[in-house]
C-alpha cells in the first residue's frame, strides 16, 4: 500500500503512510524514507528561494536597487563606522535590560499581592502597565529625552543616553511585568499552599517557591522581549544618541547610498539569531522537568 | 495514652513542658479540637457544623464519599481555608482566633496532599530542608542532617539529590511526608495521600503512615483506603454532606454501622471490592 505512494516526486506521502499503516517497518526502510524526505526538503528549499531570487533579480529596476543597496565600496567604508556604533546599542540594551528585569519583577509582584489593604499598590502597578503599554515607545523617548532636560533643573543629566536608558526601561518594564505576572499565575496554587502549610510566610512562599518556578517558565518570552529591546534601541537615535542606526543614516547621507542600512540589518541578524536559538534550546531543556513536576 | 508532655490542654495548669495531670479533661490531652465549623464555597455549603476531638497519639480516619467535605475540613484545620464560623484549638490554644499567628500555627501542623505538591525546581533534600531553614531558622547543616536522617528512615537516602520528576509517585509522596515531618509537627493531616498513586505504589506509602502511627504521631487522615483505615485508626469518622454522621472505633463502624447512610456507603465500598 505505502509502496505505491512512495515513488512520487514529493514523496512525503511515504512518511505519512508509514505512520498510518499497520505492520512495523524495518530500520533500513525507515532510514531510506527519512533520507528521501531530507532530500526533498533540501530540493524544495532551493526551488522556493531560487524562484524568489529570480523574480527579484529580473525585476525591471533591479540594477538601480542593486547599486543603491549593495554597493561594495560603500559597504567597505561603512562597516568600520557602523560596527563600533553598535557598541552604544549594546550598552543601551545591557544596562536597560538589567533595570527592566528588576523593575518589572517589582511591578509584577505588586500586582500579585492579595488583600484589600494593598489595593493602592496593585492599582499603581496596573495603571503603570496600562499607560506605558498604551503610549508608543518612541513618544516616551521624545517626551523624556527632550522634556526632562528642557526643564533645566540644575544638576540633572543632559546626556541623551541617560534618557534613552530611562525611556526604554519604563516602556519595556510594562511589557516584561506582564510576562512575569503570567509566569506567577502559571504556578499552580497548590505550590503556594504547600509552602504556606509548612509555615513559610506569604513573602517566603513567593520568594522561594513561586518566583523561581515562574521566572524559569518565562525565560523564553523574556528573551523574546530582550530581542525586541535590542531592536528598539535604534529608536533613541531620535533624541540624538549616535548609535548604529543614526550612524548608518550619517553614512547613507554621506554616500547617497543605502548600503549602510543593509550593514545595520545584518549586524542585528548576527546578534539576534543566536539568541533565538538559545531560547529554543532552553525551552527544550526545561520543558521535561516542569511538565513532570507540576502534575 | 496520656503522656502529655508539652500539652497546653484545656483545663490543665501545667506549664509548656510540665507533665499534665493524667486526670485532666477527659483523661487525655486534646491535641486538636474542632468546634462547630461551617464552611461554604459561594452558595455551596461544604462543612455544616463539624465537631471533632483528637487526643495525643490518636489516629483518626475521615471516610466518606467524594465531596463530603474531608479535604475541606483538613484545609480548614490547617487554616489554608478561612472558616465561616466555628473554632479550632490546637493543644488548647485557639488557632482560629484573630490574634493567632497563622505562620506559627502551620509550623505545628503538617499536611500531606493528594497530589504531593513537591517543589519541582528543588532537589529532594532542598524540598525537605527549605522550611526548617527558612521558618525555624536552622542552619543548612543542621536541617540537612535532620533531613538525611528522615530520608534514610523512609528508604529515600539515595534520592536526596534527585529532582522530584525523577521519582516514582510513591517516592514523591514519601518525600512529601518527610518534608512535613522535618518540621516536627504536633499534628499531621493526610489528605487522600494514596489516591493519585498507581495501585502497586500504595503500600509503600501506607507503611510509612503505619510506622508513624506506631511512633505515636497524632494524625487526621482523609482516606478511601478502608482496609488501611480499619487497621490503623483509633477512631473512624464518617462524613456525609458536611457533617460527621457517625464515629467510633474502626471495628464498630465497619462491622456494625448504625446510620443508614454509613451502611449504604460501606455497602458500595464492599461492592467495589475495596473492603
Amino acid at each position: 500500500m505505502s509502496g505505491s505512494l512512495a515513488g512520487g516526486p514529493l514523496g512525503s506521502g511515504d512518511l505519512l503512510s508509514l505512520r498510518a499503516s499497520g505492520p512495523p517497518r524495518s530500520g533500513r526502510r525507515y532510514d531510506r524514507s527519512a533520507f528521501r524526505s531530507t532530500l526533498v526538503a533540501f530540493g524544495s528549499t532551493i526551488v522556493f528561494f531560487g524562484l524568489i531570487g529570480w523574480v527579484v533579480v529580473h525585476a525591471p529596476n533591479w540594477p538601480e536597487v542593486q547599486r543603491s543597496f549593495l554597493d561594495g565600496a560603500v559597504w567597505a567604508q561603512s562597516v568600520p563606522d557602523i560596527v563600533p556604533a553598535f557598541l552604544v546599542n549594546v550598552q543601551l540594551f545591557c544596562i536597560a535590560e538589567v533595570l527592566i528585569l528588576v523593575l518589572a519583577l517589582v511591578l509584577a509582584v505588586l500586582r500579585s499581592l492579595p488583600g484589600p489593604v494593598l489595593f493602592p499598590l496593585r492599582l499603581l502597578a496596573t495603571v503603570y502597565a496600562d499607560v506605558f503599554r498604551a503610549v508608543p515607545g518612541v513618544l516616551i523617548i521624545y517626551l523624556l529625552g527632550f522634556g526632562i532636560p528642557g526643564l533645566q533643573i540644575a544638576g540633572i543629566p543632559t546626556d541623551p543616553f541617560v534618557y534613552a536608558v530611562i525611556a526604554l526601561t519604563l516602556v519595556y518594564s510594562a511589557y516584561v511585568s506582564e510576562v512575569y505576572r503570567a509566569g506567577i499565575q502559571s504556578v499552580h496554587p497548590s505550590q503556594e499552599a504547600a509552602a504556606r502549610s509548612l509555615g513559610l510566610t506569604q513573602f517566603q512562599a513567593l520568594r522561594y517557591v513561586v518566583l523561581p518556578q515562574a521566572v524559569r517558565r518565562v525565560i523564553p518570552p523574556l528573551l523574546n522581549d530582550f530581542i525586541g529591546l535590542q531592536k528598539d534601541t535604534v529608536l533613541v537615535s531620535y533624541i540624538g544618541v549616535i548609535e548604529i542606526f543614526r550612524q548608518s543614516q550619517i553614512d547613507q547621507q554621506a554616500a547617497f547610498n543605502y548600503t549602510p542600512y543593509l550593514v545595520t540589518a545584518l549586524v542585528f541578524l548576527v546578534i539576534t539569531i543566536p539568541l533565538a536559538r538559545l531560547v529554543d534550546v532552553m525551552i527544550a531543556r526545561d520543558r521535561r522537568r516542569f511538565l513532570a513536576g507540576t502534575r | 495514652m496520656s503522656r502529655t508532655t508539652g500539652s497546653r490542654g484545656v483545663g490543665t495548669t501545667a506549664g509548656p513542658s510540665g507533665q499534665a495531670p493524667a486526670g485532666s479533661g477527659n483523661g487525655q490531652a486534646r491535641a486538636l479540637r474542632v468546634e462547630g465549623v461551617w464552611k461554604s464555597f459561594g452558595a455551596t455549603p461544604v462543612l455544616r457544623g463539624i465537631d471533632l476531638e483528637l487526643a495525643e497519639h490518636d489516629v483518626v480516619c475521615l471516610i466518606g464519599a467524594s465531596g463530603s467535605g474531608k479535604s475541606t475540613l483538613l484545609r480548614c484545620i490547617n487554616l489554608l481555608e478561612p472558616l465561616d464560623s466555628g473554632r479550632v484549638f490546637l493543644e488548647g490554644e485557639e488557632i482560629t482566633a484573630p490574634t493567632a499567628d497563622v505562620n506559627r500555627v502551620r509550623r505545628r501542623i503538617g499536611i500531606v496532599f493528594q497530589s504531593f505538591n513537591l517543589f519541582p525546581h528543588m532537589s529532594v533534600l532542598a524540598n525537605v530542608t527549605l522550611a526548617p531553614c527558612k521558618v525555624l531558622g536552622m542552619s543548612q547543616r543542621e536541617a540537612g542532617e535532620r533531613a538525611v536522617g528522615l530520608l534514610d528512615r523512609f528508604g529515600l537516602a539515595d534520592k536526596r539529590d534527585d529532582f522530584p520528576d525523577r521519582l516514582s509517585g510513591g517516592q514523591q509522596q514519601r518525600v512529601a511526608i518527610v518534608r512535613a515531618l522535618a518540621m516536627e509537627p504536633d499534628l499531621l493531616l493526610l489528605d487522600e495521600i494514596t489516591s493519585a498513586l498507581d495501585p502497586e505504589l500504595v503500600a509503600e506509602v501506607l507503611n510509612v503512615i503505619r510506622e508513624l502511627a506506631r511512633g505515636g504521631m497524632t494524625m487526621l487522615i482523609a482516606t478511601h483506603e478502608m482496609g488501611f483505615a480499619r487497621d490503623i485508626a483509633t477512631r473512624v469518622c464518617f462524613l456525609d454532606a458536611g457533617v460527621i454522621l457517625e464515629q467510633g472505633p474502626a471495628a464498630e463502624i465497619f462491622s456494625r454501622p448504625r446510620e443508614a447512610r454509613t451502611q449504604q456507603f460501606l455497602q458500595r465500598i464492599v461492592e467495589a471490592g475495596r473492603l
